[in-house]
């Protein structure tokens, strides 16, 4: 039983780890803001998403209290609500200066 | 570790320490694009993320070395991470924060 937890706990730090590390290689890469606001909106959440649930398998194997886990589930609450918030906000805002989308043919920028 | 399945490395299991590397690869990567980002929006997008980042590698500090109360730290940098963000925004569409 500890060893599925163990077993459990890397594959989801693995999990978080990658889909953080494809959310930045996904930044640095992309030719425009528009195709970058992806990785950095969605891969990022789930990022989040898998790392808390690392966490809470953690907290599970090592017995921490309930104040614990309520700070992890508290963490990852308000990253969900607030990382596409935010990513939404940047897109709107960079659309209203007037920042267009990227072509096909162009110079990426 | 009762089975010993996960070798331990200075009192902090391999697992947990590569992905607090991985992260903060990540993070260096997203500066990159945070200096290098020709319009300002991709520098706060870059910002943000890096923001994310940050959280998750204060939270697994405190889990790799077994004080969890770190995760309050991770808590208001949290907050203090969507805030900024919106505070820079606003500031970048009106150029004032009033």
């Amino acid at each position: 039983m500890d060893l599925a937890l163990e077993i459990l706990t890397w594959v989801l730090l693995a999990g978080g780890a990658f889909f953080s590390l494809t959310a930045a290689v996904g930044v640095l890469r992309f030719p425009d803001f528009y195709s970058r606001i992806h990785p950095a909106g969605k891969n990022d959440t789930l990022g989040v998403l898998l790392f808390a649930g690392a966490m809470l398998v953690e907290c599970a194997r090592y017995e921490y209290s309930w104040l614990v886990v309520g700070r992890v589930l508290l963490m990852v609450l308000f990253m969900q609500m607030a990382s596409p918030i935010a990513a939404h906000a940047i897109t709107q805002a960079a659309w209203v200066s007037g920042l267009r989308p990227w072509k096909k043919g162009e110079q990426p920028r | 570790m009762s089975l010993g399945a996960t070798t331990m490395f200075f009192g902090t299991d391999i697992p947990t320490l590569v992905a607090g590397v991985v992260l903060l690869f990540s993070i260096l990567l997203m500066l990159v694009r945070a200096i290098a980002g020709p319009t300002v929006w991709d520098r706060i997008l870059a910002l943000n993320a890096i923001g994310t980042k940050s959280v998750l590698v204060v939270a697994l500090l405190g889990f790799m070395t077994k004080r969890p109360e770190f995760l309050d730290i991770a808590l208001v940098y949290a907050i203090l991470n969507f805030l900024a963000t919106i505070a820079i925004l606003k500031y970048a569409r009106k150029r004032r924060l009033g």
